[in-house]
């Protein structure tokens, strides 16, 4: 497998004893990209991103993250897991979630103090929710949930992003905060990969794309690797896709949203 | 006939077989539906209702009694679902919280107003099957126990009504994209099934009592689901392995001396770890 | 016995937060129901009513039937709810068939265990409010040592697995604190109630409280204070067993909180 990948795999499989979820998939995501994952439902993206934290045990093939096994490396990694993967109505508000982010750091026995309440705050303020920081979770909006879950990796300074649909039925104002963000932590040498929802923003957020549909279908930068040919293949032939180019004016609430 | 009627071990073991049975039958559905501990929520508000319907009308069984009782039950789900629909609590936890209240609330008052009567917190929760024989009433001039009567009544009910809308009930729970539905689903039919789990609940009482009730409705059927793959082999199956459970129950409780109602209840393990040990045979070939 | 009453109701209370959160209030019900076979069974190894033996006995039950459970659903692909009924039926049944043969034998053992079933806190001895003192001290103990552990595991476990944490470990560990939560106040509220003494505490709380330390000790605190009312007013009169006063009052205490919870009851939305 290639040394210097973000995360590299090898054959892998995996079986969810209803299926193949994953066959085969041999992936290499370069470090400092911003990179997607997509294929329709039932891709196995979201299993892929657990297969690669270790999460889910391969059927066959290996999974390298950040150089190395990934129970020895997942700590270094910023998982930003789906938004309904959480019960909300927890009693914590949104610098408790990002405060969570430093328990490990902690140990098992010590308190978080004054210190870490602290980061968690700046941590918010990056992702635009530093006057959130005290609402309940469930009072959050999903685009402000997925921005906590955002900061609450941040605030462990991860070496990779590891994010399952980070977009997903968010408002524009949480995507723009997002995005930012993320172009930042790319620029300070960092890599991110997203499972990404939406065909028609691909080119405008992401910068490397990996198409999957069981099977790894394409990858590489998104110039190369998005082709026509390839859509179809990993769509199988219903591509969900508006013209190219620039489809969403981010801010200003238009979008031409795909067909679906 | 009357001999057959007044001998002891028949009559209790016919109860016994009855009570199974008709707590399978209802119990099959629920569980196919994957709302199992309906069961659990409906026996245990139905006290609640037997002593609502006792302080107001003074009626210790009858008619009224069956009416009060078997409301009580019905209420105990739809306050259940209306807690859990409110957002502020989850299901399990309104379940949990609804009907041991109701259940408190019916036990303290029979313990405090029900003294002298012969429905007690004791026979409510253990049931006393060893005793059904003694309560008669007079039917086609013979002398009929009481309870394995309104047993065989209920369980009539609870057959016609479930082969009938049997279809209707369990509407997508075999197909296994659908197989995701849970929760109380709305309908004429899901009311019916309702009201009828409670009526079973209500008839059982005598016999094996609150808890006993729920091992008769659910352990059958979950060893018939594991080897029956339509809603009535899972009835047939669950249906046989729970009057197996019952008929078997009875010497081997009387030879040990100990609880009828328990051992009949324990003996559905039986069924269950059989179809347990297929299943895991099959899977593993 | 007011102490007893006060320590088993905080624990439980307390402890329960966690499985509330965690949408396990059915496990703890099966655990207490399926106490009963332990409880008889710690009688009868002990060969008298030794309070720590009939706990020990209830523990092991109780796991033993939320074991079962998991392996129906998790081998057999059987539903959770129906594995649970499982697991609660023939755990009881047991309990009820062992019951009924100490009740045969002969000496006064039976009247002691028959308690274990509604629950009474008058029978709570001198000495026992030593053992549950000693159980309550585990369970919290525990439970605020590892708090933020047990935090992110409730709260995010699939996520705190990935951040390094040892969920499977936490994970059995709050089942643990669970079936401590439910033994804990068996003798007092007995085995067919003592699920809602873990519940509704924990319900009532989450209507008051914005955080989850708050929401486990204003849980402790309603569960102690419900078990203490519920004890003196079961003693106040004879024969009257405990475990329905309690969950009356722990009841009471939830609906009040549902209503007007400053957090999500009425008075939030108005």
């Amino acid at each position: 497998m290639v040394t210097g990948a973000a995360v590299a795999t090898a054959g892998l499989s995996v079986d969810y004893g209803d299926g193949p979820a994953l066959r085969d998939v041999s992936l290499t995501v370069p470090a400092g990209v911003i990179g997607a994952v997509v294929g329709p439902n039932g891709a196995g993206k979201s299993t892929l991103v657990k297969a690669v934290l270790g999460l889910v045990a391969p059927a066959a093939g290996r999974v390298a993250l950040l150089g190395d096994r990934p129970q020895r490396t997942r700590h270094r990694v910023g998982y930003v897991p789906q938004r309904s993967s959480v019960d909300w109505d927890f009693p914590a508000d949104a610098r408790d979630v990002v405060t969570m982010g430093l328990y490990r750091e902690l140990g098992p026995f010590r308190r978080p103090g004054r210190a870490e309440r602290e980061r968690a705050l700046a941590a918010l303020e990056t992702v635009g929710m530093g006057h959130l920081a005290r609402r309940q979770i469930g009072r959050l909006s999903g685009g402000q949930q997925q921005r906590v879950f955002l900061a609450r990796a941040l605030v462990q300074d991860p070496e990779l992003y590891l994010l399952d649909e980070p977009l997903a039925g968010v408002d524009a104002a949480s995507e723009a905060a997002i995005l930012a963000v993320l172009r930042a932590e790319r620029a300070r040498g960092k890599t991110v990969l997203a499972v990404h929802h939406d065909l028609g923003t691909l080119r405008d957020y992401f910068d490397w794309v990996a198409l999957l549909n069981v099977t790894l279908r394409a990858q590489g930068p998104i110039d190369a690797a998005l082709t026509d040919e390839v859509l179809a293949d990993t769509y199988g032939g219903r591509v969900p896709l508006p013209p190219r180019g620039p489809a969403r004016a981010a801010g200003a609430g238009l979008e031409v949203a795909p067909a679906r | 006939m009357q001999p057959l009627l007044d001998d002891v071990a028949f009559v209790v073991t016919a109860t016994g077989v009855l009570t199974a049975a008709a707590a399978a039958l209802v119990g099959s559905v629920l569980v196919v539906r994957g709302q199992a501990m309906l069961t659990d929520a409906v026996s245990h508000g139905v006290v609640f209702g037997i002593a609502a319907t006792f302080l107001v009308t003074g009626a210790v069984s009858g008619p009224v009694q069956l009416l009060g009782a078997t409301a009580a039950g019905v209420l105990t789900v739809v306050l259940t679902q209306a807690l859990a629909g409110s957002g502020r609590v989850r299901r399990d936890a309104a379940t949990g919280l609804v009907f041991p209240a109701l259940f408190a609330a019916g036990v303290l008052v029979l313990s405090l107003f029900a003294r002298d009567v012969h429905v007690d917190t004791h026979t409510v929760l253990l049931g006393e099957i060893g005793f059904v024989w003694l309560e008669r009433v007079p039917l086609l001039g013979l002398e009929v126990p009481r309870a394995p009567l309104v047993l065989l009544g209920v369980l009539v009910l609870d057959a016609l009504y479930v082969l009938a809308f049997h279809e209707r009930l369990v509407a997508g729970s075999f197909d296994p994209v659908h197989a995701r539905l849970q929760g109380l689903r709305p309908g004429a039919a899901s009311l019916g099934l309702l009201v009828l789990v409670a009526l079973t609940a209500v008839a059982a009482l005598d016999a094996v009592g609150v808890v006993l009730f729920v091992a008769f409705a659910i352990v059958p059927a979950v060893a018939a689901r594991l080897v029956a793959g339509s809603m009535v082999g899972v009835i047939a199956v669950a249906v046989a392995a729970a009057s197996a459970a019952a008929v078997a129950g009875y010497p081997l409780a009387v030879s040990l001396d100990v609880s009828i109602g328990g051992t009949m209840a324990l003996l559905t393990a039986v069924p269950l770890a059989a179809a347990s040990a297929w299943r895991l045979a099959r899977s593993s070939a | 016995m007011a102490a007893g009453a006060v320590l088993l109701g905080v624990t439980s209370g307390a402890l329960g937060t966690f499985a509330v959160l965690r949408r396990q209030s059915l496990v703890g019900d099966v655990m207490a129901h399926a106490a009963l076979p332990g409880v008889v069974g710690g009688y009868l190894l002990a060969g008298e009513r030794s309070l720590p033996a009939m706990l020990a006995g209830a523990l092991v039950t109780g796991l033993v039937a939320a074991g079962l459970a998991w392996v129906l659903t998790h081998r057999l692909k059987v539903k959770s709810e129906a594995a649970l009924g499982t697991g609660l039926g023939l755990g009881f049944a047991l309990g009820v068939v062992l019951l009924s043969y100490v009740q045969r034998q002969p000496g006064a053992g039976s009247a002691g265990l028959e308690s274990f079933l509604y629950g009474q806190a008058a029978a709570t001895l001198r000495a026992d409010v030593l053992v549950l003192g000693g159980v309550a001290v585990v369970g919290l103990g525990v439970a605020t040592l590892l708090f933020g552990e047990l935090k992110v595991a409730t709260f995010d476990p699939v996520w705190a697995r990935a951040r390094g944490h040892r969920v499977a470990l936490l994970d059995a560990g709050l089942t643990g604190l669970l079936a401590v939560a439910v033994v804990i106040g068996l003798q007092a509220v007995g085995v067919v109630l003592m699920s809602a003494l873990v519940v509704a505490p924990a319900v009532a709380a989450r209507q008051l409280t914005r955080s989850l330390g708050a929401m486990f000790w204003t849980a402790g605190a309603l569960g102690g204070a419900s078990a203490l009312a519920g004890a003196l007013l079961s003693a106040a009169t004879p024969g009257l067993a405990t475990g329905p006063v309690v969950v009356l009052v722990a009841s009471a205490v939830a609906g009040l909180a549902l209503l007007l919870g400053p957090e999500r009851g009425r008075a939030a939305e108005a």
